[in-house]
């Protein structure tokens, strides 16, 4: 602890004939490491993060985060809804990437019941999941480069998220808790225009916005002095601690489920993976700003190969019938009744699926006793592996890096806690 | 599969492989619903796993799940989900254990278990034996319980809120303004193993009784039942109601309410006073009335307002 160099005492010659003062004061001192407090409530924690951090100065010897400040027992909430009232808990995890997190749910039950899913709802949600991939990254990337110093990308780039959540909006009518994957499919059809609006959004504005924020950014030597190499991880590292998504990409492991495990529409779609070399906090965030680029050309792959048709399974002892054949058909009047009290039933087993959110692997572990509600759902959040590894990335790094560390990481405590 | 579920290919001889490299460790081997997932020993986890990620190729531990089965002799089950990047596949362990029992703690094998573990170790209260920092981390600070357990209500026993006289956030024993509900949706035709209510006394199942009435006196007992009995006086004048007096209803409040209602239903007293128009239609035999038109069928609606 005390190994650090004691503060010397000038030598009494250099101030021959002047009174000097031998007794100690604060300045004199030995410098010993100290701890603070990062967090709870700190802008660049990203939420609630409280990281107990032992200091050598301004060098990290050792972090602890405390995670768990917004912990509302998700899980155990589960357990006692249906699983259609379960699926909005899922958008309340990850608020950036909501439709994302009800991805791996939708998948996890329909796995489990074997469930065939239309052409048009694969498509729908395969475009929606790659808009709330743009919509994450705007975020993230946009507070990424303010927490190291600059203002303007942010303000121009959040512009294209609230596009984006325009367009939830018009597809669901939530511009966040959207609620809009459903098991079966999704939960209404689009308007000919929203897709329309889309393809022109991903056409002109898109680029045009991002590449005039990125421009500001890229080559910034500001911003490369904040990022390049800082917290570089190794791919046996990044193996070892559990990373995913552009974490392990950023590490330089071409690993991406959408290509390797692909779900929904992504096997029919035409797209790279940008992985980086370093393994620093500038590769992480260059994988994700070419992964705006990717996820655009997949989104408008989408539009143009839209196939018309039902956009939910017509097992009506999962999906509801629709509102107009309700008022005809007493077999669906009784569908309606059963599906929105009782809820459908899961055959008995267990599945664990996993689909490439914007964070990483979010994966959803379901058991099911056969009854209406699940036995179990373990969440697997992306942020947790990640924040576990912060000691690990942090140490022998200045405070400061920490805002650029945490910014790279891509953190939402909504899903790290549950 | 039908389902757009991640398509994950079944790894060739897998199952073998298993059975060769685990031995004795290794007590089932399950393939369902497209997963593979083992059962090992509890005690020679941590050495399965080191053999799974050298030998085949499982390099990162994704997830550990813990799982309540109350109702089992080992009430706990610890699921290890592992991925391999390089064979592309998912491979789940579990080992089952009790509240007193640790499993042995895999951070050495890969650090991430760290928290993983602490995890499990926080919601079900499973012990894992070596793991460096076995502290709680989604819970409060000085939280009591493990709240995932299935005996764990869902509303928890403590609630705390900022006390505006105090000036602080105080702790106190849950207070609900309306009982949790829990509806019990499952059908007595498929799977609902109880006694429903009200069918205590039925038994028709062969299965014990349920809690219900008690079983009927005999005679004999009736009888000594009877005579202990005080003898009472004799029930007075059974009460009936056969005239309008007997009803019990007083006199009308004002003269509105006297009036008959609209709809037909006539006051007791409107039957007295009758008016010149009720006389002539008392007389004149009721005419049937015309037969209602039948409605035209509604047209169907096209197009979905749903």
């Amino acid at each position: 602890m005390t190994d650090s160099p004691q503060v010397k005492h000038h030598g009494s010659d250099m101030f021959e004939g002047y009174p000097v003062d031998t007794a100690d004061t604060a300045g004199d001192q030995a410098v010993t490491n100290y701890t603070i407090n990062f967090g709870p409530q700190h802008p660049a924690a990203h939420g609630v993060l409280r990281m107990v951090m032992e200091l050598d100065g301004e060098i990290i010897e050792r972090v602890d985060p405390h995670v768990g400040l917004l912990h509302r027992g998700t899980e155990k909430l589960i357990e006692y809804k249906t699983y259609l009232q379960a699926l909005p808990y899922f958008d309340r995890l990850d608020y950036c990437s909501p439709l994302g997190m009800e991805h791996s749910y939708v998948l996890a039950i329909e796995k489990l019941l074997d469930l065939e899913v239309p052409d048009r709802a694969q498509y729908l949600r395969t475009m929606f999941a790659e808009l709330t991939r743009i919509c994450n990254h705007m975020l993230n990337i946009g507070s990424h480069v303010m927490d190291v110093g600059a203002m303007t990308p942010n303000l121009w780039i959040f512009e294209l998220r609230e596009d984006c959540l325009n367009f939830f909006e018009r597809a669901s009518g939530a511009r966040m808790h959207s609620a809009y994957f459903r098991p079966g499919g999704v939960h209404q059809d689009v308007p000919e225009k929203l897709l329309y609006d889309i393809g022109q959004w991903c056409e002109t504005r898109l680029p045009k916005l991002f590449g005039d924020a990125m421009s500001l950014v890229i080559d910034n030597r500001i911003f490369k002095q904040r990022n390049v190499d800082i917290a570089t991880v190794a791919k046996e590292d990044a193996l070892a601690w559990g990373f995913s998504g552009p974490m392990i990409r950023g590490s330089g492991i071409p690993w991406d489920l959408r290509k390797s495990q692909p779900y929904d529409a992504y096997a029919k779609m035409d797209f790279d993976i940008p992985v980086g070399t370093r393994g620093d906090c500038y590769d992480r965030f260059m994988v994700r700003v070419q992964e705006v680029y990717q996820s655009q050309r997949i989104i408008l792959q989408c539009i143009n190969a839209m196939p018309s048709g039902p956009i939910a399974s017509l097992d009506r002892k999962v999906v509801p019938p629709k509102r107009g054949e309700m008022k005809q058909s007493m077999e669906s009047l009784i569908h309606h009744f059963k599906l929105y009290t009782e809820g459908f039933h899961v055959p008995a087993g267990e599945v664990y699926v996993a689909t490439e959110s914007p964070k990483g692997e979010f994966g959803v572990y379901l058991v099911s006793d056969g009854t209406n509600k699940p036995y179990r759902c373990k969440i697997r959040p992306t942020a947790f592996s990640h924040l576990q590894a912060m000691d690990m990335m942090c140490k022998g790094h200045m405070l400061a890096d920490t805002t650029a560390i945490i910014g790279a990481i891509d953190v939402v405590f909504g899903e790290c806690d549950r | 599969m039908a389902s757009p579920a991640p398509l994950i290919a079944a790894r060739e001889g897998v199952g073998p492989a298993l059975q060769k490299l685990l031995g004795d460790d290794l007590i089932e081997h399950v393939f369902a619903v497209g997963e593979d997932s083992i059962t090992v020993r509890r005690e020679a986890v941590a050495g399965v796993m080191v053999m799974l990620r050298d030998e085949l190729d499982y390099q990162q531990l994704m997830e550990i799940a813990g799982v309540d089965y109350p109702e089992r002799a080992e009430r706990f089950e610890v699921v290890y989900h592992l991925l391999s990047v390089t064979k592309n596949h998912r491979l789940r362990v579990r080992v089952s254990t009790d509240e007193t029992t640790p499993v042995p703690s895999i951070v050495p094998v890969w650090p991430v278990a760290g928290w993983l573990e602490r995890e499990v170790f926080d919601m079900y209260g499973v012990l894992f034996a070596g793991n460096p920092d076995l502290r709680r981390i989604l819970t409060d600070y000085g939280f009591q319980g493990h709240p995932q357990r299935k005996d764990f209500p869902l509303t928890g026993y403590i609630e705390l809120r900022y006390s505006e006289e105090d000036k602080r956030v105080v702790y106190e024993p849950v207070k609900l303004a309306q009982d949790f509900r829990n509806f019990d949706f499952l059908s007595p035709w498929e799977g609902a193993d109880y006694v429903l209510p009200g069918d205590e006394k039925a038994g028709g199942t062969g299965e014990a009784p349920g809690k219900g009435a008690p079983s009927p006196m005999t005679a004999q007992q009736v009888k000594v039942a009877d005579d202990k009995a005080e003898k009472k006086a004799p029930a007075p004048t059974p009460k009936t109601t056969e005239k309008p007096e007997q009803t019990g209803a007083g006199a009308k409040a004002n003269i509105k309410a006297a009036k008959a209602s609209r709809d037909g239903a006539k006051a007791t007293t409107a039957a007295k006073a009758k008016t010149p128009a009720t006389k002539k239609a008392e007389k004149a035999p009721a005419k049937p009335k015309a037969p209602a038109k039948p409605r035209a069928p509604r047209k169907p609606k096209t197009g979905g307002d749903a």
